[in-house]
């Protein structure tokens, strides 16, 4: 294990700064919105899911990290460091999850949903895809978006549309996805509802 | 030795457990998150819940404005615009379409918001169904299970004890088709401007501790009956001072003798008007009918 990379320059600022991109990007699904504060961190955690995860995590944020993400003790240990966030292996006792290859993710009732008493104690998971600019067109509605909105995404799972579908229909409970390429964010909130693969 | 706070007056730690409660509010539009809510240098209902939220939000670039019902030079407006002048050293200003974030007291500014703003209500009792059915417990079960049978019932009685709805603010409305939601109490004047608001609009509860949104472009509903639909009202004439006969209108007493005036709620709504040159046109301007009038636009 090598030098402990280190976290945000200006801490308050960037976290700030992250924060309100991963609001607005919340706030209006599918729109695909800058990340400026992004920060090196160690393979393969990429630098806006970095800096995503140190705007969010705490030590009160269980997080659990997919297979690739989990193999590198380098993004444990930083992580750790920056965040003090408990690393879990049960996809169901994380708040967040960050996840490195999206097409093997587990399906989302493994998972946080909530209930429907307390919808909000459900996971937000942090998938790094590779650009917006690949994938099947997928079509989405609902609060946040004027008319529809069109996002691409890749790489995703392959029953991605069905999945979203059915987090859709459990509505209020549900996953919220935070799609992340290097330099970037768009989120996939339980509300949206997918019109199709336009 | 000078005392200096973090960015906008709380802790970090704080700050991510209060966006994280806002992330799951957009999320989950007009359901009631809790949060942690701090003890803040003002009293509850001074607006701990919308300050708390806003400090959240903050960034130096931000340009923020605070009314309170319609004024920007109430006291609870000019302390807030001070503290977060202090606090996090950001632009303030009194004008609707100069702010990027609007922290509101009982409001909505007349001037259509934009979506590069964030509307940021201060909320006293969060739960619609508080006044109804005291337990948290009970109010939890019935928003899980869409129960909002008791409102309407309330609003029928309005209708059997004065022919009326006589809800006239924090008018209950249903976002998104699913939740009923207080939309603090602002006129319901304001409420169909909820609805489709290209801006993002946060709701903060800080005795209450409660975190609840409307995203963008979001259907609000206001609840009402089909042969009793819901009835915008405003005070029927012009402004005394800038003449607008569309905007909402306060009473003012000018003397002991019951002499009054009506001028916009939305000072900065009025101000530019008058410096566009607007102003009361008719004499009989600044006395309307004192008897209850209703605009025929149904929201």
């Amino acid at each position: 294990m090598g030098a402990l990379l280190a976290g945000f320059a200006d801490p308050v600022l960037a976290a700030q700064a992250t924060f309100r991109g991963v609001m607005d990007a919340l706030a209006r699904p599918g729109t695909i919105v800058p990340l400026i504060d992004t920060i090196a961190a160690p393979a393969p955690l990429s630098a806006a899911a970095a800096a995503a995860a140190l705007t969010l995590l705490d030590g009160d944020t269980p997080v659990w990290l997919d297979a690739p993400l989990a193999a590198q003790a380098d993004v444990a240990a930083w992580l750790r460091f920056h965040t003090g966030a408990p690393i879990v292996s049960s996809p169901a006792d994380a708040a967040f999850a960050i996840v490195a290859d999206p097409e093997r993710l587990p399906p989302f009732e493994s998972f946080a949903i909530g209930s429907l008493e307390n919808p909000d104690c459900s996971a937000t998971l942090i998938l790094q895809v590779r650009s917006f600019d690949a994938g099947a067109p997928l079509a989405v509605a609902g609060p946040g978006i004027a008319d529809r909105a069109i996002l691409r995404a890749a790489p995703l799972p392959n029953d991605f549309p069905a999945r979203l579908v059915a987090n859709r229909a459990m509505f209020p409970r549900g996953v919220d996805l935070l799609l992340v390429t290097g330099t970037a964010v768009a989120a996939l909130p339980r509300s949206v509802t997918l019109l199709g693969e336009a | 030795m000078t005392v200096t706070y973090n960015f906008a007056y709380l802790d970090e730690q704080t700050k991510r457990m209060i966006r994280r409660a806002i992330l799951k509010a957009i999320a989950i539009p007009g359901y009631q998150v809790p949060f942690a809510s701090r003890e803040m240098p003002m009293p509850y209902g001074w607006g701990t819940g919308g300050v708390q939220v806003t400090a959240a939000i903050l960034g130096p670039t931000d340009i923020l404005k605070v009314i309170d019902q319609g004024s920007d030079d109430t006291t609870n407006a000019v302390s807030i615009r001070k503290f977060f002048g202090r606090t996090a050293g950001v632009r303030t200003t009194t004008r609707t379409a100069d702010a990027t974030v609007i922290q509101t007291r009982h409001r909505i500014p007349e001037t259509p918001l934009r979506d590069n703003q964030v509307l940021v209500f201060q909320v006293p009792i969060p739960e619609p169904l508080r006044f109804l059915e005291p337990r948290e417990t009970e109010t939890r079960r019935m928003h899980a299970l869409e129960e909002y049978g008791l409102v309407q019932v309330k609003l029928y009685e309005d209708i059997a004890r004065h022919g009326h709805i006589a809800t006239t603010y924090a008018y209950p409305v249903k976002v998104d088709g699913r939740y009923v939601m207080d939309p603090s109490p602002i006129p319901k004047f304001d409420n169909p401007k909820m609805s489709d608001c290209p801006a993002l609009q946060l709701f903060g509860a800080g005795r209450e501790k409660r975190i609840y949104a409307i995203p963008p472009h979001t259907r609000v509903a206001s609840l009402d009956f089909d042969d009793h639909p819901f009835e915008r009202w405003r005070h029927p004439g012009r402004c005394a001072l800038c003449g607008a006969d569309d905007s909402f209108l306060d009473e003012v007493i000018t003397d002991d003798h019951g002499t009054r005036m009506f001028v916009c709620s939305d000072t900065d709504f009025c101000e530019a008007r008058r410096a566009a040159g607007h102003g009361p046109d008719a004499p009989g301007a600044t006395a309307p009918d004192p008897a209850r009038g209703t605009e025929a636009s149904h929201g």
